[in-house]
């Protein structure tokens, strides 16, 4: 979009081109909302189980990340202290989101912190960002746009997945489809050197410590990820610092 | 089978510890600055915590009893080329899945 796109007069305009930047989305939530209800029920879990679980929490990998530690049969401390660790990301979304619309009225925050995911963080940054002028409601017509398409889409395809569920035979090797998708996400992540030695240093401390009892191995190897990341961040602005 | 009482705990407590995450900054911060430090460490969680995730099961598959395994290595790595060059997580998926159901089926 260039500068000579028109500005967003209204509301309703700011929604629907929220849906509409929304909508592609679709082809990525879709099958990994029915990827968590097929696995949650064949770890166990009925429908309702499965239903209650994307509703209250709302957020695909940490649900992938407990489920699994579920199955290992790690202590519930761990299996929360996970997953709350994976879905450490969408504080940083809503952190990013206040600037633009911290200034709403509570209630909205407190609906729109619900919805804080990947997809309406992503698309709400970018147009703010580049439509400034913006008034307050605007922006939340358009967060809400966002979404429109993607959490009716998330809901019934986890629907879809668990009512589908046990069906599914075996030689389909479902039990790797989270690794695939987990990497598929994170690929693109890897944006700077900084972002690469997190993963590398996350990924050989999580096999050095698989022996560790708990899945604690990955609370340690994801701290020492973040860490390692955190230092190579500081020494690359150093070492450019210097260069400048 | 996962314990009910496990279940509901992992539910309840991930449901309201999500919430507060994202409250936190949006409904009680606001628009105060938050630490440089801690920015900087949130910045990685997710291609810390997720490989971490992922690594055990690539190398050590529950599937196979643990041993390690060609189709489901090279699905991984296929995977992880692909997302790093298009940037695109639907063709990293597809790739890394024909790259399993195809050598798996070779394999069988």
């Amino acid at each position: 979009m260039s500068s000579t796109t028109p500005k967003i007069q209204t509301k309703a305009r700011a929604f629907w081109k929220g849906a509409a930047e929304g909508a592609p989305f679709l082809l990525v939530v879709a099958p990994f909302a029915m990827l968590f209800g097929v696995l949650a029920t064949e770890a166990g879990l009925n429908v309702l189980e499965t239903m209650l679980f994307s509703v209250a929490v709302f957020a695909g990998a940490a649900q992938f990340t407990a489920l699994q530690l579920m199955q290992e049969n790690a202590p519930t401390l761990i299996i929360l202290a996970s997953a709350l660790a994976v879905n450490l990301r969408v504080a940083m979304y809503s952190a990013a989101l206040t600037p633009w619309i911290g200034a709403a009225p509570l209630w909205q925050r407190a609906i729109a912190a619900y919805f804080t995911v990947d997809q309406s963080y992503a698309c709400s940054v970018m147009q703010f960002e580049k439509d400034p002028q913006m008034s307050v409601p605007q922006r939340m017509a358009y967060f809400s746009g966002v979404l429109f398409p993607i959490v009716p889409m998330w809901y019934a395809s986890t629907l879809f997945g668990a009512l589908l569920g046990a069906q599914v035979p075996e030689a389909w090797a479902l039990d790797f489809a989270l690794p695939i998708t987990f990497l598929a996400m994170v690929a693109p992540m890897l944006r700077t050197p900084a972002h690469v030695i997190a993963a590398v240093v996350a990924i050989t401390t999580s096999l050095l410590t698989a022996w560790v009892p708990y899945s604690l191995g990955l609370i340690i190897a994801g701290t020492l990820g973040m860490m390692a990341g955190a230092q190579a961040e500081l020494m690359l602005e150093g070492k450019k610092a210097r260069h400048d | 089978m996962i314990d009910p009482v496990k279940l509901w705990t992992v539910i309840i407590g991930l449901g309201i510890g999500s919430y507060a995450l994202r409250f936190t900054f949006l409904g009680i911060v606001g628009d105060r600055p938050m630490p440089a430090w801690l920015l900087r460490h949130l910045r990685y969680t997710a291609v810390a915590m997720l490989p971490a995730l992922v690594a055990p099961q690539v190398v050590w598959p529950a599937a196979t009893d643990g041993t390690a395994d060609l189709p489901r290595i090279c699905a991984a790595v296929v995977t992880l080329v692909v997302g790093l060059m298009t940037k695109n997580v639907l063709a990293a998926v597809f790739s890394g899945g024909a790259t399993l159901f195809g050598l798996l089926y070779l394999a069988a």
